[in-house]
């Protein structure tokens, strides 16, 4: 009997003495789950943000300020504070349309076809770019490719391939910072794997208990001359009240 | 003796129809075609030269590299200074900024939604300063179909053909949706003053014309142009002298700045070198050609002459004509045939290019699709040259050929004459 006893507790010492060899030290998330954290970041029911947009000209710098109301993926609602000329400017986003209306002209324009792959406001950023607000759990197939430490963090470098037909870049490849769960930098690659868009992600704050980069650097690649844009948030706020009818073109001309 | 040859001539016709035919086909030939050329293509390098490329043309390095794409954020800047300086140096050009740019026009409906919207390539040009020629170069004046010129800032000529299928009529508005210099999209609403017809495919497919200062102010482009044009005060343009104006004021420029200016000549733009060095010896191997070719055929014609005259030529020579003296007759005759053949030819070739010097034949369809700009029809044009040019060629190739045919004279044997005689 006691040595049928002292058998059963053999093996399960060995069993757990397996267990626990075979756990790593540091067990790494998915890629599923990496992207599922970082959306939870970068993504919110809806957000009011103030922005400056700094754009590196070939010839020189213009800032631009706007302010935006985004509700989910599919509204939002962008007004130019800044500069003079472009002051008064706003974009519509609804669903898949998207409206422009310039003061100047007193004009509602829909921004559809090649234009949206048109510069915003002659930065690095097109339409589409702006337009496209999904998750990324949502249009893209991850996979970790490995791991590198870029600015003094660690970052797991994550490949993306779209999984849905209508997105700008066929794939991405993000470097995502293993504590913050933000990515730190992006590549847009065309079918053809051509690099057409980088993007620096950095000032990662803490708002309201989700990790959030203040500043972007972009950089079209295909755009000859100019050291990119750089966005930077000036101020965010998430779960705010916003009012139905600022996503309506009505509130385009007020 | 000349009167006996020409009276010769005259009553056996033989000796003289199918030369005359000959050198009368070829030398119309000969003058159409060099109308033709001075005309189509004469056109063609005026109208690339008022429209597009100037006599020279300034514009910055990445901008030339990049022309085709109208890329305004390489334009010139500080527009004014420049024009200034070109003026005072090379004094015998106008020069006249322009901004290229391409967009849409959109036409709203009474709400201000979209009703219509189409492409366009437009063109900045200075309509409303007094001392502009521009008006006068592209003809516009001349080319409204309705409405009227531009008056005021704010307004807008559209082609014809384009505003119809827009659905835009004079006085109404409508907006500009373009790029400014820095890349930003820009609307700027015009008011159509009037239509206009170029009479060229590619500027009546979908064009705009407005005044410099809007398309600076729509385009964002403070005292700056993507081109400026140097034309010629004389109206011609002189080869020799716009490459040694490009040379001098390139050498003056710094290499390393993209933004610099450069200047080009009109043959150092976009095939038009091709085209100008075409036109200048088109003539020359039309004519060396024809000379060639009929030669040809009046040896030959001359040789069955010959032959019919053969008897004749042996009579000549055994009532003791010299041989040259007969060699020489001959060639006075045929002397006598260029001349004749060469009158009738350039008359016939005169007549038949007159016929395509008003309207020309549409070549409209031919030319869709075509960067450079052609005119839509062909034109013949015709000047002095084409009174004269035809009797090179009409009256050398009379002369070579009979010359060549004549060469059997010399064979004859003063011996063996009268022995042909008999038989």
């Amino acid at each position: 009997m006691n040595y049928y006893r002292h058998i059963t507790v053999m093996k399960f010492a060995i069993a757990i003495i397996f267990t626990f060899a075979l756990m790593p030290l540091h067990a790494q998330p998915t890629a599923d789950q990496i992207l599922e954290r970082v959306d939870r970041n970068l993504s919110s029911d809806n957000r009011v943000f103030e922005s400056t947009m700094i754009i590196h000209g070939a010839r020189g710098s213009r800032t631009l300020t706007s302010r935006t109301y985004a509700v989910g993926e599919k509204r939002s609602f962008t007004e130019y504070l800044s500069p003079p000329r472009e002051e008064g400017t706003k974009m519509l986003k609804l669903e898949e349309q998207l409206w422009i209306y310039s003061p100047s002209t007193d004009r509602t324009i829909q921004i559809s076809g090649h234009m949206l792959r048109q510069s915003v406001m002659g930065s690095d950023l097109s339409y589409e770019d702006m337009m496209d607000d999904r998750k990324l759990t949502e249009t893209y197939d991850a996979t970790v490719i490995g791991s590198e430490v870029l600015d003094e963090r660690n970052t797991w470098v994550l490949e993306l391939t779209a999984k849905v037909d209508d997105l700008a870049y066929e794939s991405l490849k993000i470097w995502v910072d293993t504590e913050r769960y933000i990515p730190l930098k992006e590549e847009f690659y065309a079918k053809s794997g051509k690099l057409l868009k980088r993007a620096v992600l950095s000032d990662v704050v803490q708002i309201d208990g989700r990790w959030f980069p203040k500043t972007i650097l972009y950089k079209d690649m295909l755009k000859q001359g100019g050291d990119g844009t750089e966005f930077k948030i000036t101020d965010i706020r998430f779960n705010e009240n916003i009012p139905d009818y600022i996503f309506s073109k009505a509130a385009l001309k007020q | 003796m000349i009167r006996f040859l020409i009276k010769g001539l005259y009553y056996d016709k033989s000796r003289s129809r199918l030369p005359i035919i000959v050198v009368a086909i070829g030398v119309m030939l000969a003058v159409f075609l060099n109308a033709y050329i001075t005309g189509f293509m004469g056109e063609t390098v005026e109208l690339n030269a008022r429209f597009a490329n100037g006599h020279v043309k300034v514009m910055t390095k990445a901008y030339a590299e990049n022309e085709s794409q109208l890329p305004n954020d390489l334009a010139l800047t500080e527009v004014t200074a420049l024009k200034k300086e070109l003026s005072e140096r090379f004094p015998e050009l106008d020069w006249a900024a322009r901004i290229q740019f391409g967009g849409l026009v959109d036409v709203p409906d009474e709400n201000g939604e979209t009703l219509s919207q189409g492409p366009t390539t437009g063109m900045g040009i200075d309509l409303l300063s007094s001392e502009s020629m521009e008006i006068e170069r592209l003809n516009i004046r001349e080319s409204i179909v309705r409405g009227r010129m531009v008056q005021q800032p704010g307004e807008a000529l559209l082609a014809e053909e384009f505003s119809r299928k827009l659905g835009v009529n004079p006085g109404d508005e409508f907006t500009l949706i373009s790029t400014t210099m820095h890349g930003s999209m820009s609307l700027y609403n015009f008011k159509l003053a009037g239509t206009l017809s170029f009479g060229n495919e590619a500027m009546d497919r979908g064009s705009i014309i407005v005044d410099i200062e809007d398309a600076r102010t729509a385009l964002d482009m403070d005292d700056a142009a993507g081109i400026l044009l140097g034309i010629f005060d004389t109206g011609f343009y002189d080869d020799e002298r716009a490459l040694e104006i490009a040379y001098t004021f390139n050498a003056g420029m710094d290499d390393e700045d993209e933004y610099a200016p450069v200047m080009k000549s009109l043959t150092q733009q976009s095939g038009m070198g091709q085209l100008v060095e075409v036109t200048e010896k088109w003539s020359v191997y039309i004519i060396a050609i024809f000379i060639v070719a009929m030669a040809l055929v009046l040896w030959n014609a001359g040789l069955l002459g010959g032959l019919r005259r053969y008897g004749e030529f042996g009579v000549r020579l055994a009532m003791g004509e010299e041989k040259d003296h007969l060699y020489r007759t001959l060639i006075y005759e045929s002397v006598f045939i260029g001349l004749t053949g060469s009158i009738i030819g350039t008359a016939l070739g005169l007549f038949a290019a007159s016929l395509l010097q008003g309207d020309g034949i549409d070549i409209t369809g031919m030319m869709e699709g075509s960067a450079m700009l052609y005119p839509s029809a062909i034109r013949t044009r015709i000047t002095p040259t084409d009174y004269y040019i035809g009797f090179i060629p009409g009256l050398l190739s009379t002369i070579v050929g009979t010359m060549l045919a004549g060469l059997g004279i010399y064979k004859r044997k003063t011996s063996q004459l009268f022995k042909e005689l008999e038989a």
